[in-house]
């Protein structure tokens, strides 16, 4: 299933925030898209996911979900979105509820979520107990139980120190290494970007317009190896090129704000 | 310091511990503080009434509110009174929350309701309930309906207020997650706003209680034969003191055991905070 942004233009009021944006995600894709604050970014990822309605254009997709997906365009939130009053388990298990699936088909799907993130022995735990690392996990537990096709993440380690990022991003990397699943990847970390997406959206500042597409020209198995780092990182130097100046302006627009 | 001079300040080599400077301003009290200082108050109440030194009249002594109070228990009058108080305050405080439930949750949830349910609580909820009762009585008759209608009344404006801004409250990225997920409009509304609302509601619960006991006393000074407030005003018009402060000490004791349920709800329902 592909995902396509069909000439997207959105405005809140008298402010024009994305202007004509189109590119497709393909089957298995990992699409990251940077660009300065407030150039419209994770508004372009919730009009993707459906969330919100654009002014122009629209999100579509192409060709059929996988059989036993049960959510095809699933978020991962940078704040988590965890209901606090309920445990790991009911966390994980929200989505599934008003499915047709029976208690048992429910419970291994849970039980599977949660063994791939590491948190069978967290499931009666409460979103309070867990550190911040740890709650995203259960985001991301929670997105895997509905079997998506794409992921839509919406910097979904900015919220986390450093160790914590390095240790999700190996993650991330993990999840999408068999190609079964996309995703789109909305960060201002060039690094992340580089380490996980197969295409790089540069959009502009606002309003948001796509500025170039960079292609990572490696596998994410190869980036994990030494030698790939230099080229990963003239990659960095070559996208923050594109938007330094942007990100400074728009760094001074938010200060005299 | 400014006015040392650098080279003094170079020489100066002697340790000192920085002064702590971060006691106080927290919000904790004592285990028994507080009950230490309410024995300390009735005990010297209770001396300036056996020495005579305040007129039992004005002030009894809190043995004699005792012995007015037991004397009441064993007369059946004690009971007769406040199961016609418990009555009116527990019909009349369902009402009101049920109809505020369900008003507030239309009004959080609905643009319509809102619109409409907000101009007309921000027009009435200002007025005393208390004044309605006359009208009440006009409306409802003389008996029980007026004073539970009362009570009612009360109860709702500020259920509906507490629930509404509850569902306002509740936090909207986790309504965006969920109909991220595609969970039916119900579905988030039992398992999403309810439980986000459910602090602001349970703390509505202490108001209201508060405003159904104002009201059921007020109400029966009006116009009752039995309840605690109908008690006071009796006890009061007939000089007998202690036992005016024999019913003060029930309502007292009647509001400290509704703020404890609505504690112990709280723990049970709200442990995830």
């Amino acid at each position: 299933m592909d995902l396509i942004a069909n000439h997207i233009t959105h405005r809140f009021g008298d402010l024009a925030v994305l202007d004509d944006v189109s590119f497709t995600v393909g089957a298995g894709e990992g699409v990251a898209i940077v660009g300065p604050s407030g150039c419209g970014k994770s508004t372009l990822l919730s009009i993707l996911g459906g969330l919100l309605q654009p002014s122009s254009g629209a999100p579509e997709l192409r060709g059929a979900p996988p059989a036993d997906s049960l959510n095809p365009l699933t978020f991962v939130f940078q704040d988590f979105a965890l209901l606090p009053w309920a445990t790991v388990e009911e966390n994980v298990e929200f989505p599934l509820l008003h499915t047709q699936l029976t208690a048992a088909q429910r419970r291994a799907l849970v039980e599977d979520a949660l063994r791939r993130t590491g948190l069978t022995d967290f499931r009666q735990t409460y979103p309070k107990q867990l550190s911040g690392g740890m709650r995203q996990r259960v985001g991301i537990s929670r997105a895997l139980a509905v079997k998506p096709a794409i992921l839509l993440m919406d910097e979904p380690l900015s919220a986390l120190d450093s160790q914590t990022r390095e240790l999700l991003m190996e993650d991330f990397v993990r999840l999408l290494a068999d190609g079964g699943m996309g995703a789109v990847y909305v960060t201002h970390n060039l690094e992340e970007a580089a380490r996980l997406a197969d295409r790089i959206v540069v959009l502009s500042r606002r309003p948001g317009r796509i500025r170039e597409v960079v292609t990572v020209p490696m596998t994410r198995a190869a980036r994990a190896e030494a030698a790939a780092r230099e080229k990963l990182l003239a990659l960095q130097n070559q996208i923050w090129s594109l938007i330094r100046n942007e990100a400074i302006d728009a760094e001074r627009e938010v200060q005299h704000a | 310091m400014l006015d040392r001079a650098p080279a003094e300040i170079a020489k100066d080599t002697a340790t000192r511990r920085v002064r702590f400077r971060g006691a106080g301003f927290v919000p904790a009290s004592s285990r028994f503080g507080g009950w230490i200082a309410l024995a300390l108050v009735i005990a010297i109440w209770q001396a300036a009434g056996s020495t005579g030194l305040v007129n039992p009249l004005f002030l009894p002594a809190p043995s004699a509110i005792a012995h007015a109070l037991y004397e009441l228990a064993i007369s059946g009058a004690l009971w007769q009174h406040l199961s016609a108080s418990l009555l009116r305050i527990g019909v009349g405080w369902l009402l009101g929350t049920a109809a505020g439930v369900a008003v507030g949750f239309a009004i959080g949830l609905s643009r319509l309701a809102r619109s409409v349910g907000i101009t007309f609580i921000s027009a009435l909820f200002p007025i005393p309930k208390i004044a309605l009762l006359p009208l009440l009585i006009l409306w409802l008759g003389i008996g029980e309906e007026p004073k539970i209608a009362t009570i009612a009344l009360g109860v709702f404006f500020s259920t509906a207020i507490s629930v509404y801004s509850g569902v306002d409250a509740v936090p909207r990225n986790l309504i965006r997650m969920a109909q991220s997920f595609n969970v039916p409009f119900a579905t988030i509304v039992r398992k999403v706003i309810w439980p986000g609302a459910l602090p602001a509601i349970l703390a509505g619960f202490r108001i209201t209680a508060s405003v159904a006991l104002l009201l059921v006393v007020s109400a029966e000074m009006i116009g009752a034969q039995y309840g605690i407030g109908a008690f006071v005003l009796q006890a009061g018009n007939l000089m007998q003191t202690d036992q005016l402060l024999a019913g003060v000490v029930i309502l007292s004791v009647f509001g400290l055991a509704v703020g404890k349920v609505i504690g112990w709800l709280e723990i049970r329902l709200l442990h995830w905070r």
